[in-house]
């Protein structure tokens, strides 16, 4: 998505993993790991984007993403202006005249959850020159700083990613998650992408993604490195997708047992939040595997990593920079 | 009435086979004369022809001209002018208008604004159904009578399979074609075809078998009737399958295609541009194939526009909150040529698929170049090239999905009825 970069092939806006060059990926990575020192101090702090304003627009519910969103912002010394919107309001017109309104506010970045895969991409084409927008999830498409928190913390784990085969479990078909994590880790050079669902949660032709597709935990299982299950939406359980919960977690649910089939150091991943004995047990969920809540916490980090990018601020050493 | 002469054109007629250089002369509305060289006719008014073609009048079996009820994004006056500037002589416009066409006021609404337009014909379809809620019969015989030559369920399949064949069973009774969309609604709330692109974009995809499903039904209900019976907008190739071996059991049976599924793809929508938001959705290269053999083969009989003029903010935001359809009156004739130099179809066949066959299903008696047969003609110059841009189109809807295409054909004069209704200085 060309939108995305600018000539020189650099980050105008961050809209998805897909057909990222590896290098650019990596730099994402990078740059991240630079700033996991500004958490981890006392005065957590930068001043890169000092004076420069930050919208979160959020046309969906969110408390997670848009929370750590709104901290790597404010530890970047941005202002943050977060904007709740009621989706039943959100006609193409009105879409755009809100954006016009709030650039007219001298907005720099917006970062934006929507119902509708493209929306993010509409709104950058409709922004002005020298303002972002991060994609913080539209509709069944993207959600790529979740998909680099979790190469991140993969790549934290694990190392290299030639070497890994990761496994996707869950509601594939209606996952932006699944999308963009499937892009970022083909693009960061992953052995094997596998995704393992019933039939009724896979999209047509997933295999066109690049990954290797399975009914069945268990085969998709074996001999895995990392394991990500996704969360199950309650509302897919009506429209004749699922027949329940419990049938659904005896089959697809992760459980310390089920994992034997897995590397012994296979670790766990959920992108939250998690419903407990549904996609996960708890026992699996709080133990040694979980990397779950380094996933969050890596979040800020990969935020405040694509938001300097993309303003094309680049720190040199943000350790120091405090 | 003026008298017209078009001299020295190539006359082309997809019925007779007519495929000469010669004169037509027109007056009082009709062709007075044909072919030759025409010395004894004096006219009010001559037309060179030299390097052009003298063709009928085009047909567009789907036209929506957004009147009544949608004047917001077209209406029946610019509707008809662009039509007139593309060839387009006969507008066919489905019954799905607000309010719908159930009632014979409605129909005569629309005909009294299409008169007074009076730069194409508008031939209105009634409704299968009252209000298109595929429970009630309309009045069928009171709509063919206000100047409905056909009912059809207007984008709004009936669901219900008895309520169907009994709409079937009446409409035969007045020797009404009934045109179908084949659809199952159930299997239809994505907004692209099934597949890799939609499976990319994360949007809702329609599989082949929403088509499929609701032909397959309409098929067997419609067999244990007499109706004739057209489906409209097929899309896929197994749509394509199905239809083909329906057709040696029941000549009764035909069906179009609109010309942007003959062309484009659903990759065309690769980057969320909502032009290539349409309903059928486009499908894949292979569909896109199949559908050009069928026409070839004539499986599929009739190419239409599938007209669907949108206003800038009906198309304007994500993919799939932006209404589905395309502008095409500009693009029709063109296109049509256009599968000529693809060596799809030769050019008479071409020509038939937006002429002589639609007249014969709707029973129209344009559509053909005959001694005393109406003076609906086209002269088109093939060699013309023309970039389409919002600037060249000429319908208020400029949701053209081919934008920045350019074409080598256009219309340079259009008559209706023996009245230049287009000519260059209005190009």
């Amino acid at each position: 998505m060309s939108v995305q970069l600018n000539e020189r092939g650099e980050l105008r806006h961050f809209l998805t993993t897909e057909g990222l060059d590896p290098r650019l990926l990596t730099r994402i990575l990078d740059t991240a790991e630079s700033f996991a020192g500004v958490i981890g101090k006392s005065v957590k702090t930068v001043p890169l984007l000092r004076g420069r304003t930050v919208v979160n627009l959020f046309f969906e519910s969110s408390t997670r993403t848009r929370t750590t969103f709104e901290l790597a912002a404010k530890r970047l010394s941005a202002d943050v202006l977060n904007i709740a919107v009621d989706t039943t309001t959100t006609k193409g017109e009105s879409l755009l005249d809100m954006l016009r309104n709030l650039q007219a506010m001298q907005a720099d970045m917006f970062v934006i959850r929507h119902d509708q895969s493209g929306a993010a991409e509409y709104f950058a084409r409709h922004v002005n020159p020298g303002v972002a927008v991060l994609n913080a999830g539209d509709g069944w498409h993207a959600h790529p700083t979740q998909a680099m928190l979790d190469a991140y913390t993969i790549r934290q784990h694990k190392g290299a990613f030639e070497p890994l085969r990761i496994a996707i479990v869950g509601d594939i078909r209606h996952s932006r998650v699944a999308r963009s994590q499937i892009h970022a880790l083909n693009g960061l050079g992953a052995g094997e992408v596998r995704v393992i669902a019933p039939n009724t949660l896979l999209p047509a032709d997933v295999d066109t993604l690049g990954t290797h597709v399975y009914n069945d935990l268990e085969a998709g299982l074996r001999d895995v490195d990392v394991v990500i299950a996704l969360r199950l939406q309650h509302e897919r359980m009506q429209g004749a997708l699922l027949p329940g919960e419990s049938e659904y977690f005896r089959h697809y649910g992760l459980t310390e047992s089920r994992l034997r089939a897995a590397h012994p150091e296979a670790i766990v991943m959920h992108p939250g939040p998690i419903n407990r004995g549904v996609e996960i047990d708890s026992e699996l969920a709080d133990g040694p595997r979980s990397v779950i809540l380094d996933q969050v916490t890596n979040g800020i980090a990969i935020r405040m990593a694509v938001m300097t990018m993309v303003l094309g601020v680049q720190p040199d050493n943000p350790r120091e920079a405090s | 009435m003026s008298r017209i002469l078009i001299r020295n054109g190539r006359l082309i007629d997809p019925e007779s086979g007519l495929d000469e250089v010669g004169d037509v002369a027109v007056a009082d509305g009709r062709i007075v004369q044909l072919g030759g060289p025409i010395d004894d006719f004096t006219p009010d008014e001559s037309v060179d022809a030299t390097d052009r073609w003298v063709i009928p009048g085009l047909i567009d079996l789907s036209a929506r001209l957004r009147e009544p009820g949608g004047t917001r994004k077209a209406d029946i006056v610019s509707e008809t002018r662009a039509a007139a500037a593309a060839g387009i002589t006969t507008l066919v416009m489905p019954p799905d208008t607000h309010p719908v066409m159930d009632s014979p006021s409605v129909v005569e609404q629309v005909v009294r604004r299409a008169d007074h337009a009076a730069s194409a014909r508008v031939v209105p379809l009634g409704a299968l159904t009252l209000g298109l809620a595929g429970e009630q019969l309309s009045g069928m015989a009171g709509l063919a009578a206000a100047g409905c030559p056909a009912v059809a369920d207007g984008g709004h399949p009936i669901r219900d399979s008895l309520v169907l064949q009994r709409a079937l069973d009446y409409a035969c009774t007045f020797a009404l074609p009934v045109l179908l969309t084949p659809v199952d609604t159930d299997l239809a709330t994505g907004c692209l075809n099934e597949g890799p692109t939609a499976t990319r974009l994360g949007l809702p995809g329609v599989p082949a078998a929403a088509e499929t499903a609701g032909l397959g039904r309409q098929l067997a209900v419609a067999g244990g009737t007499r109706a004739r019976v057209h489906f409209g907008r097929l899309s896929s190739a197994e749509g394509v399958r199905l239809l083909t071996g329906e057709l040696g059991e029941n000549r009764h049976l035909t069906a179009d295609v609109a010309i942007h599924q003959l062309f484009l793809t659903d990759q065309d929508a690769m980057e969320y541009d909502a032009r290539f938001h349409l309903d059928p959705p486009l499908r894949d290269i292979v569909d896109r194939q199949a559908l050009r053999q069928a026409v070839a083969d004539r499986v599929i009989r009739i190419i239409c526009s599938d007209h669907q003029p949108h206003d800038q903010d009906a198309k304007d935001g994500p993919f799939a909150s932006t209404a589905p359809g395309a502008s095409g009156l500009d693009t029709l004739l063109p296109l049509v040529l256009r599968l000529v130099e693809d060596g799809i179809l030769t050019l008479p066949r071409a020509l038939a698929t937006v002429t002589v066959e639609p007249a014969r299903l709707l029973g129209l008696e344009v559509g053909r170049m005959a001694v005393g047969g109406a003076a609906d003609l086209t002269v088109v110059d093939p060699v013309a090239p023309w970039f389409c841009t919002r600037e060249t189109l000429r319908s208020r809807g400029h949701n053209s999905p081919f934008l920045g295409w350019e074409f080598s054909a256009r219309a340079t004069h259009t008559l209706v009825a023996g009245r230049l209704v287009h000519r260059p200085d209005e190009a």
